[in-house]
């Protein structure tokens, strides 16, 4: 397994933002991570790629335990995300944002650059642009902020991949994404996953999280109700009644 | 020529008091640079003027190892400080490092060999211009080389979004420690330099007023490139200067000025060199530069 949350929970007062959930992510696959609005997924993600602490529980990455470890040191260890309503640094070029997104791999060249004619970080420029390249964003120089919503979307899958990570986290990739947009992705997710990423997909776009997911969890006020594959997951009564409430259910 | 030597002796001072102030205006733009306001840059600079001029009256330390000393004090003290104010943002942020200036003045006021509320008198001048200038092109050449570094653009990361960073695997409040530590080596070498371009230092010359000052300087000079702070720095300084035509109604004129520059041009005065390429690049139909 490559991701391994062992019982891990999280309260925000009295609220049980996380509770008790187990997740075993095998390598090489998007795992869907669905349920309803405030069900805690993003609290998930949180405490998964170290923004938050767990108040409980354990997570192991690779074999490793990396409960306590802080989002830097996940980041190096290959756990790159993006963040539901994205958060690029609007203020830099996009090229600078994935080269911000390289930060992990590439030695500091503050010293070097002292000397004036040294180009320390080519390559890394040139792997930068390979990713724009790859997510179809044409304008390098541009201000990020300045990009429309999907090209951000974009840019900040391209900023995470620039990590070379082996676990990718996408939260709410497709929102404000159009039905094109939205296929594009589902591609990506498809090829990146053939390279041997793994790929823990929330998103409420049912379509792709049927489309791209071998499996899927469901959440629902912080607890894991139901996990299988996206066939199961849609045939399963829990679910409905979750999504739906218990009335609606036939 | 005659003029130009004329115009250097009459306004020596003057030079070589822009100079110091622009580099004063780069020792905080490297932390507005990371999105950190902290205003304890008149205390480090309080700490470098009295270590240089307290090394060379006493103890004979020649100019450049008692500028080196001073900023080495400085940025040791400053390293435990940042470690304790880093856990705070914004304002907080900023009131906790002028709480540092006041102690720091305080305590000039108060040890027995910073001479008190008189200050040190007699300074040997020892301060020539090109030290000063040496000195800011040096510190203005590598701010320069480093904002285009991994580690510029780490600083620049936290300031658009300090969440995003850490998720980069930025150290965020590593670089920021450095940030101000570096800042204060800096503001400690200019207090060092000015201390012995003038006869005489005392602690009012670095209180809060100072503090403010240096803030100001850079941020209507502009903190997006390294220019901006040297721009800001050295046109507040000569404005008294340019404005002593209108005797007593200068200050009005210069506070005036200020207003106009912050309200128009809020990113700061080297945002007219932006505006004019913005410009010309409408005119030729490039309307991509937004």
């Amino acid at each position: 397994m490559l991701l391994e949350c062992d019982r891990i929970s999280k309260r925000f007062g009295g609220v049980h933002a996380v509770a008790e959930v187990d997740l075993a992510i095998a390598a090489g696959q998007v795992f869907g991570l669905i349920g309803p609005n405030g069900a805690g997924k993003t609290t998930l993600v949180n405490l998964i790629s170290g923004h938050l602490r767990v108040d409980g529980g354990a997570i192991r990455f690779d074999g490793a335990d990396v409960t306590r470890l802080a989002p830097h040191e996940l980041t190096a260890r290959g756990i790159a995300r993006t963040f539901q309503g994205v958060r690029l640094f609007k203020g830099l070029s996009v090229l600078e944002n994935v080269l911000v997104g390289r930060h992990v791999r590439m030695r500091s060249d503050a010293l070097r650059r002292l000397w004036p004619r040294g180009v320390p970080d080519r390559l890394d420029r040139e792997r930068a642009a390979q990713l724009l390249e790859r997510l179809g964003l044409t304008r390098p120089h541009a201000l990020a902020g300045g990009l429309a919503y999907g090209d951000q979307r974009r840019l900040e899958i391209a900023r995470a991949l620039a990590s070379e990570p082996r676990l990718l986290i996408l939260d709410e990739p497709a929102a404000g994404m159009n039905p094109a947009e939205s296929a594009r992705l589902r591609d990506l997710m498809r090829a990146l996953v053939a390279e041997d990423l793994t790929i823990v997909l929330i998103e409420h776009d049912v379509r792709l999280v049927m489309d791209t997911c071998e499996r899927v969890a469901v959440l629902n006020f912080g607890r894991k109700i139901a996990e299988g594959t996206p066939a199961e997951i849609q045939a399963s009564a829990t679910v409905r009644e979750a999504y739906l409430g218990a009335e609606d259910v036939a | 020529m005659d003029a130009l030597a004329e115009f250097f002796r009459v306004y020596q001072t003057t030079i070589g008091v822009i100079g110091i102030n622009a580099l004063l205006a780069l020792s905080i733009w490297i932390t507005l640079y990371a999105g950190q306001l902290t205003l304890g840059n008149a205390a480090f600079m309080a700490i470098g003027a009295y270590g240089a001029a307290l090394l060379g009256m006493r103890a004979g330390v020649p100019l450049p190892l008692g500028l080196a000393l001073g900023a080495l004090l400085s940025a040791a003290l400053a390293l435990p400080l940042g470690l304790a104010v880093f856990r705070l943002r914004g304002v907080y942020l900023a009131i906790a490092t002028i709480g540092f200036g006041e102690v720091v003045r305080v305590v000039l006021l108060t040890l027995p060999f910073t001479g008190k509320a008189l200050g040190l008198n007699g300074i040997p001048p020892i301060t020539e211009l090109w030290h000063i200038y040496l000195s800011l092109a040096v510190v203005a050449y590598m701010l320069w080389r480093i904002q285009g570094s991994t580690v510029g653009r780490a600083l620049a990361a936290i300031r658009e979004d300090e969440m995003a960073a850490a998720s980069q695997g930025i150290r965020v409040r590593r670089y920021k420690l450095a940030a101000f530590v570096a800042g204060a080596a800096i503001a400690a070498w200019a207090g060092g330099l000015s201390a012995h371009l003038n006869f005489s230092i005392e602690p009012g010359d670095f209180g809060f007023t100072r503090a403010v000052q240096i803030l100001v300087f850079a941020v209507v000079g502009g903190t997006p490139s390294v220019a901006g702070p040297i721009f800001g720095a050295t046109l507040l300084t000569a404005l008294p200067e340019i404005l002593r035509p209108l005797k007593e109604y200068r200050d009005i004129f210069a506070g005036l000025i200020l207003m106009g520059v912050i309200i128009y041009l809020p990113r700061g005065l080297v945002t007219l060199a932006e505006l004019r390429k913005t410009r010309r690049l409408q005119e030729i139909g490039a309307a991509d530069v937004a």
